[in-house]
C-alpha cells in the first residue's frame, strides 16, 4: 500500500494498515485528536462568519441594501448608513497605497539588486521588518503627536493655495483622512517590500546577464527586464497591502477624526469601517450592535475579496516564474 | 536587408546618447536611494520619540503600581502588564494545542485529503481577516452570551488572531523534518504515533517554538481584538471573568486624555510594549537559527 508521509510518498509497511489486528487493538487516539483539531479549526471559521451574520441579521433585515447606500449614521435616531464610511475605508487605503508603493518598491529594488554590500542589505531588511513589528497603537500614538501637527501646519498652507480643488478644500484639520493615510502607508510598507522583494529575487539571473550582455545599463535592465518579469508579484503585493490597510484599526481610529460626513477633502475628518467598530462597540446596545455587526460583515467581505484576489495573482506569479527557470 | 549603419540595441530612434543613458542611470540610482532613506526617517522618529518620552518614567513603580486618577501623578501600569500577560496566556492555551494538532494532521497523517486542504484554506483565510473582526466575533460569542466584558473574551479574540500563525509555522516546521528520519522510524517498526511523538515533533520543536514566540509578540501588541472584549480596568485583575486592562488599550485610552502625566504613561507603556514585542521577535529568530538552516 502506498501512502504519503510528510508530503513525500513512501512505501508503507503492513503494520500501519488499519486492517491489521495489531492496529485495531491499539487505535491511534493521537490521530483522532489531530482530526478533531482540524475539524474544530474548520468549524471555527464557519462559526465566526455564522455568528457575525446571525448577530447582524436584525440590521440586515431592517435596513437591507439601504444600509450600504445610506449617508447618515446617527444611533440616537436609529438611522444607520455606511456609505461615507465605506468611501473613507477605500479612499484611505488607496491613498496609503499610492504613497507606500513607490517607497516600498524602491526599498525592495534596493535590497534585491546589488547596489549595496550584502551585510548592509540585510540591515535594511531588518529595519523594514522592525516596522512591521511595531504595534498599531504605537503608530497611532506617534501619529497623534508627530503627524497630526505636521498635517495641520502644511495642510493649512495647502488649503490656502489649492483650496479651489475639492481635494484640498479647507479648513484643514489635523485629524484627517490624509493623516490616517500617511501613517497607514508606513504600516503597509513592510508588506509591499517583503512580497515585491521575494518576486524580484526569483527573477532568473540569466535574464539580467542577457540584458547586460546586450549593453543595457543597470536601470535599463531593471525597468526593461526585471520589473516586467516580477510585475505580477508586485501587483500582488499592492493588492495584499490594500487588504491590510482596509483592516488596520487602531492607528486609523486614533488619527482619522471619526466623522461620518461625506467630504471630498483629504484634509477633513473621515472614518473607516474598522475605526467605526473600534469606537462604537463598547458603548453600543440594541439595534446599534446589530448595525455594527452588519458593518463588520461588510468589512470581512471586502477584505476577503481583496485578499483572495491578491493570493490568486501571487499564485499565478509563482507558476509563471517557475516556468522561466 | 541589413541597415548600413549599426545602431545600438537599446538606443532609441530619437538618438539617445550614451551620456544621456549614463545620466539617467545615475539619476534613477540616486532616486532609489533617496526614497529608501526617506522611509528610515519615520522609523527613527518613532524609536527616538518612544525612548525619549518613555524612558523618564521607567522605574520599578511603573511595574508594581496602579495608574493614578485623572489629573493626579505617580503610579504605573502594573495591572495592564498583568492583564496583557494573562490574556496572552489564555490565547496560547486555546490556540497552541489546536494549531499544532491540526498542523500534525495536515502534514503527517493526511497531507493530501479534503480535510487538509480545507484546513490550509481556512488558515490562510484567517491570516487575512482584520484583527478587529476577531474582537467582533469574541464580542458576539462570549461577551453577548456572558453579558459582561472579560479577560476570557479578550483571550478568545487573541486566540483566533494567532491560531493561523501557529498552524502555518508548525506546518512549515514539520515539513522541515527530514523524510529519512520518518523512514528510519517506520523501518524499525514504530507506529505513526511513536514516529510523530518521539521523532518528528522533537525535531520540529525549535521551529514550532519560533512560531509560538512570533504569535506571542503579535498577540501582546494587538489592541483591536481586546478593545471591546476585555475592555479596560483601573484595578488589578482578580478573576478572568471581569474586565481587564491591557498595555495596548491603556496606550489608546491614555493618549486621548488631556492630562500630561497620563500621556507620559502612554509613552512609557509604548516603550515597554515595543521592547517586549521586539525582544520576543529577536528571541524567536534566535531559537530557530542555531539548530537548522
Amino acid at each position: 500500500m502506498r501512502t504519503r508521509i510528510g508530503g513525500v510518498p513512501i512505501l508503507n509497511t503492513g503494520t500501519l494498515s488499519p486492517l491489521t489486528p495489531e492496529y485495531r487493538r491499539n487505535p491511534d487516539f493521537f490521530k483522532g485528536a489531530c482530526q478533531l483539531a482540524c475539524i474544530l479549526t474548520i468549524l471555527l471559521l464557519a462559526f465566526i462568519f455564522g455568528e457575525i451574520l446571525l448577530k447582524a441579521w436584525p440590521a440586515i433585515h431592517q435596513f437591507g441594501f439601504g444600509f450600504i447606500t445610506g449617508t447618515q449614521w446617527s444611533p440616537n435616531r436609529g438611522v444607520f448608513g455606511v456609505l461615507p464610511v465605506l468611501i473613507g475605508t477605500v479612499e484611505s487605503s488607496f491613498l496609503a497605497l499610492l504613497v507606500a508603493l513607490p517607497l516600498g518598491l524602491s526599498i525592495a529594488l534596493f535590497i534585491s539588486e546589488d547596489f549595496l554590500p550584502n551585510s548592509l542589505r540585510q540591515f535594511i531588511r531588518f529595519v523594514v521588518e522592525l516596522l512591521a513589528a511595531i504595534p498599531s497603537v504605537v503608530y497611532g500614538l506617534w501619529g497623534v503627536f508627530v503627524v497630526i501637527p505636521l498635517v495641520q501646519k502644511y495642510g493649512t498652507i495647502l488649503s490656502d493655495h489649492f483650496g479651489f480643488l475639492p481635494l484640498f478644500a479647507g479648513p484643514a484639520y489635523g485629524n484627517s483622512l490624509l493623516t490616517a493615510s500617511l501613517v497607514l502607508a508606513l504600516m503597509v510598507l513592510p508588506t509591499i517590500t517583503a512580497i515585491s522583494r521575494s518576486s524580484l529575487v526569483v527573477v532568473p539571473y540569466s535574464l539580467r546577464e542577457g540584458s547586460y550582455a546586450l549593453g543595457a545599463t543597470r536601470w535599463e535592465t531593471i525597468l526593461g527586464v526585471i520589473l516586467p518579469t516580477a510585475s505580477p508579484g508586485i501587483v500582488a503585493s499592492a493588492i495584499l497591502a490594500f487588504g491590510r490597510a482596509m483592516g488596520e484599526t487602531m492607528a486609523v481610529a486614533m488619527l482619522i477624526g471619526n466623522s461620518q460626513r461625506l467630504s471630498w477633502s483629504l484634509l477633513s475628518p473621515s472614518n473607516t469601517l474598522s475605526a467605526l467598530l473600534a469606537n462604537q462597540f463598547s458603548e453600543a446596545d440594541g439595534i446599534q450592535i446589530s448595525a455594527l455587526m452588519y458593518a463588520a460583515a461588510l468589512l470581512v467581505a471586502l477584505t476577503l475579496v481583496v485578499n483572495i484576489a491578491g493570493a490568486m495573482v501571487l499564485r499565478q506569479t509563482q507558476r509563471a516564474t517557475s516556468v522561466l527557470r | 536587408m541589413m541597415k548600413p549603419e549599426s545602431r545600438h540595441f537599446f538606443s532609441s530612434p530619437k538618438g539617445k546618447t550614451s551620456f544621456y543613458r549614463m545620466l539617467r542611470n545615475r539619476f534613477l540610482t540616486g532616486l532609489c536611494i533617496a526614497l529608501s532613506l526617506l522611509t528610515l526617517f519615520p522609523l527613527i522618529s518613532i524609536v527616538i520619540l518612544v525612548i525619549r518620552n518613555g524612558l523618564p518614567l521607567i522605574s520599578m513603580n511603573l511595574f508594581t503600581q496602579l495608574s493614578p486618577a485623572p489629573g493626579l501623578e505617580g503610579g504605573g501600569f502594573g495591572n495592564a502588564i498583568m492583564g496583557t500577560l494573562v490574556m496572552v496566556c489564555i490565547s496560547l492555551l486555546l490556540a497552541v494545542p489546536l494549531g499544532i494538532l491540526s498542523a500534525v494532521y495536515i502534514n503527517e497523517y493526511a497531507p493530501v485529503s479534503p480535510v487538509s486542504s480545507a484546513v490550509r484554506f481556512v488558515a490562510k483565510l484567517l491570516t487575512g481577516i482584520p484583527s478587529i473582526i476577531c474582537g467582533v466575533f469574541a464580542f458576539a460569542a462570549v461577551v453577548m452570551t456572558s453579558q459582561h466584558f472579560s479577560a476570557i473574551a479578550g483571550g478568545v479574540a487573541l486566540a483566533i488572531l494567532i491560531l493561523p500563525i501557529i498552524l502555518l509555522t508548525s506546518e512549515q516546521a514539520l515539513m522541515g523534518v527530514s523524510v529519512s528520519y520518518r523512514e528510519a522510524s517506520y523501518g524499525v517498526g514504530a507506529t505513526p504515533f511513536q514516529t510523530i511523538w518521539r521523532i518528528v515533533l522533537p525535531d520540529a520543536m525549535p521551529a514550532i517554538m519560533t512560531g509560538i514566540m512570533l504569535a506571542v509578540s503579535r498577540a501582546a501588541g494587538e489592541t483591536a481584538p481586546v478593545l471591546f472584549t476585555a475592555l479596560f480596568s483601573q484595578n488589578w485583575i482578580t478573576s478572568v471573568f471581569e474586565p481587564t486592562a491591557s498595555l495596548s488599550v491603556l496606550i489608546y485610552n491614555f493618549a486621548s486624555l488631556p492630562y500630561a502625566y497620563h500621556i507620559k504613561l502612554a509613552w512609557s507603556a509604548s516603550l515597554v510594549l515595543v521592547t517586549l514585542v521586539t525582544l520576543t521577535n529577536i528571541l524567536a529568530q534566535m531559537i530557530f537559527s542555531p539548530k537548522q538552516r
